[in-house]
């Protein structure tokens, strides 16, 4: 269960206040699966990173399944991170000059699973992404746009995650391989998993339950589609 | 984390930037080896030096020709090429200095010695029986000069290993073979053992004879070089050293000691004298060293600093992933600590590889001591830690997203 009280974000640079996220109040309950749209710099990611506990607001409350995450400490954090969430980058973020399956077990790392276990888990993870199993032990700094965002895809799902939030996880895709990632994720929302994406598509959009109109830091419309 | 991923993700990150990895490594390399080199050259030089002014005898004092400075003259002959000190002399700090205990006159000059067509050019000793006990010097085979040959000018020769060598070859018993100096036959009736000095005047190259045969019929003349004086024990060395003095000023009518034809030196100035040398030679060697240890820190330090963006983006990944924040601490740690041990264990050959290098072609003993090893590993391990570690540490204290976003 997600829950946002007021969320405001305001960056601080050189003296210059920007506010991004202006008093956004949502919740998301458990098995939803949500889109959130709206233009170029509303805030979307900066909301999206607050909802997987990398960032935190300025003020208001994020509570994640009843608990205040302003208040749990860094390792408390980073064990929601590693469990809960599964997270895609909006730049991917792939550790550079690793192979692609190094890359998509990482998490396991932190988890302690044994290497065999992490790599088996990691297989069927870039299978769920259709990523060509002769890619698997290719550097990450030599694949192409498409693939580097499957193998980011792959990582978030390596963990199991209850929550999988995705900042334009098919922006690099074509149809036919957006379509398959969101198929992937379609599955998963039928397992009881919580999905959160963004996108600027409305076909990508039109998968998910419910979509979250942002602009200006703000929520301007949100309307259940299904 | 597994302790086994620990390694793993050191080794993977270590072999990953493979140039960065290498280059923290040479700096500690060259840091250390040269520290260790350096100043194993300089205490072995210290050492070597210190052994040899010691294995000239013990509580020596040595009476040498000196400048013969007439009013007005400007030019002085150098020391030891003036004949001022005679047998007379000699005899007299035998009979008068009470506080010898043994006295050894010498004359020494280098002669062309040849045996069956081999020759070689050495210096020749003349001496008496008591200058192997006042110098220090063992008979390896046969005798000494003795008393009764400095008696009856007996033209017989003890002879230094490097000169048996030269002479015979090595492993060769020249006693009873006939060695001709100058022209002059000569029976070898002994060798020495070796001293194992090196440099210029090598104490194994030498060939001693009795004092009055080479007055006899190598000078031509019955001056001295040397007259080495052993005294009891340290305490009496100060005294002996006035006595003779003041014997030699009365000899040779001299009132001025500024005017002195001859010098008294006590080996315990030589020794001083040659380990402040030595002592300054060592500290401008350790200086040296400093500023190469100081100079492979800062090529660490700069490696170390120039990689933090990348690293620290890296450390946001991780812990947006999940790792703990002693996660990270441990991973860079470990990272840091490798790379130090791997440069310290190859510096440490690499010292020890130059200090034998320099003992093999320059023929100067070296000394590798303990303490500037720890001295040398400690400073840069230090450094390697500190600028490893220290930047990994305050990354993992950030949010993952402002260290994902760090510039
Ligand atoms: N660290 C920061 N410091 C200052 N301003 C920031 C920072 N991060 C983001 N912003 C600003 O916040 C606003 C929202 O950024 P955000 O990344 O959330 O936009 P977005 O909705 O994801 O846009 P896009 O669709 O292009 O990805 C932008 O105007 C951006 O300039
Ligand atoms: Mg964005």
């Amino acid at each position: 269960m997600i829950e946002c009280r007021s969320i405001t974000k305001i960056y601080l640079n050189g003296g210059q206040e920007t506010t991004v996220l202006r008093s956004v109040s949502f919740n998301i309950a458990n098995g939803e699966f949500v889109a959130i749209m709206g233009p170029s710099g509303s805030g979307k990611s900066t909301l999206m990173h607050i909802l997987g506990c990398l960032d935190s607001p300025t003020s208001g409350q994020y509570l994640l399944n009843g608990h205040n995450v302003a208040e749990l400490s860094d390792d408390a954090l980073a064990d929601i991170r590693r469990e809960k969430i599964g997270f895609v980058f909006q730049a991917f973020n792939l550790l550079p000059r690793a192979t692609v399956l190094r890359n998509v077990a990482l998490p396991l790392v932190y988890a302690g699973i044994s290497r065999s276990g992490r790599e088996e888990v990691a297989k069927k993870s870039l299978a769920a992404v259709n990523l060509e199993e002769s890619h698997y032990n290719h550097l990450s700094n030599q694949l192409s746009g498409g693939q580097i965002q499957r193998v980011a895809i792959a990582r978030a799902l390596v963990n199991n995650p209850a929550i999988i939030l995705a900042d334009e996880p098919t922006g690099n895709l074509d149809t036919k391989t957006g379509e398959a990632v969101l198929a992937t994720f379609e599955s998963l929302n039928k397992q009881g998993r919580t999905i959160v994406l963004i996108t600027h598509e409305r076909d990508v959009a039109a998968h998910a339950k419910r979509i979250i109109h942002i602009r200006d830091g703000q929520i301007i419309n949100d309307e259940k589609t299904r | 984390m597994k302790i086994s991923d620990l390694f793993e993700e050191t080794y993977a990150a270590i072999v990953v930037n493979k140039v960065r990895s290498s280059l923290t490594i040479l700096g500690i390399v060259i840091g250390i080896g040269s520290v260790i080199a350096m100043v194993s050259i300089g205490q072995g030089a210290q050492g070597s030096i210190e052994s040899s002014i010691q294995s000239i005898g013990s509580n020596l004092v040595l009476v040498t020709p000196g400048f013969q400075r007439g009013p007005g003259s400007q030019v002085s002959g150098g020391r030891g090429s003036a004949q001022t000190l005679t047998q007379e002399d000699a005899d007299a700090i035998i009979k008068e200095v009470t506080l010898a205990k043994a006295v050894a006159p010498e004359i020494s000059r280098r002669y062309q010695i040849t045996v069956r067509g081999k020759n070689t050019n050495t210096s020749v000793i003349g001496t008496v029986a008591s200058y192997a006990e006042v110098r220090n010097v063992k008979s390896a085979s046969g005798s000494f000069i003795t008393d009764q040959s400095v008696r009856s000018l007996s033209k017989v020769a003890v002879l230094g290993p490097t000169t048996v060598s030269d002479l015979f070859g090595a492993g060769v018993d020249p006693i009873g073979q006939t060695i001709r100096i100058n022209k002059v036959d000569f029976k070898v009736i002994g060798v020495t053992k070796s001293k194992g000095g090196s440099g210029f005047s090598n104490p194994d190259d030498a060939v001693y004879v009795p004092l009055s045969t080479a007055q006899r019929f190598l000078a031509g003349d019955n001056y001295v070089t040397t007259i080495s004086v052993e005294a009891e024990d340290a305490s009496t060395m100060s005294a002996i050293q006035q006595q003779i003095t003041a014997l030699l000023m009365a000899r040779h009518n001299i009132a001025n000691q500024q005017l002195a034809d001859f010098q008294v030196i006590n080996q315990s100035d030589i020794v001083a004298a040659a380990s402040s040398v030595t002592g300054i030679f060592t500290i401008l060697l350790a200086s040296i060293a400093g500023i190469s240890l100081l100079v492979g820190g800062i090529g660490i330090m700069n490696m170390m600093l120039t990689t933090v963006t990348e690293r620290t983006r890296e450390i946001g990944l991780r812990k947006a992933i999940g790792a703990h924040r002693g996660d990270i601490n441990r991973q860079f740690l470990s990272e840091a600590v490798t790379l130090t041990l791997i440069g310290g264990g190859l510096g440490i050959l690499l010292g020890w590889i130059l200090a034998s290098a320099v003992t093999q072609f320059a023929g100067i003993a070296t000394t590798i001591s303990l303490s500037s090893v720890a001295l040398a590993f400690g400073v840069s391990a230090a450094i390697g830690i500190v600028f490893g570690y220290y930047p990994a540490r305050r990354a993992s204290k950030l949010n993952p997203i402002d260290a994902l976003r760090y510039e």
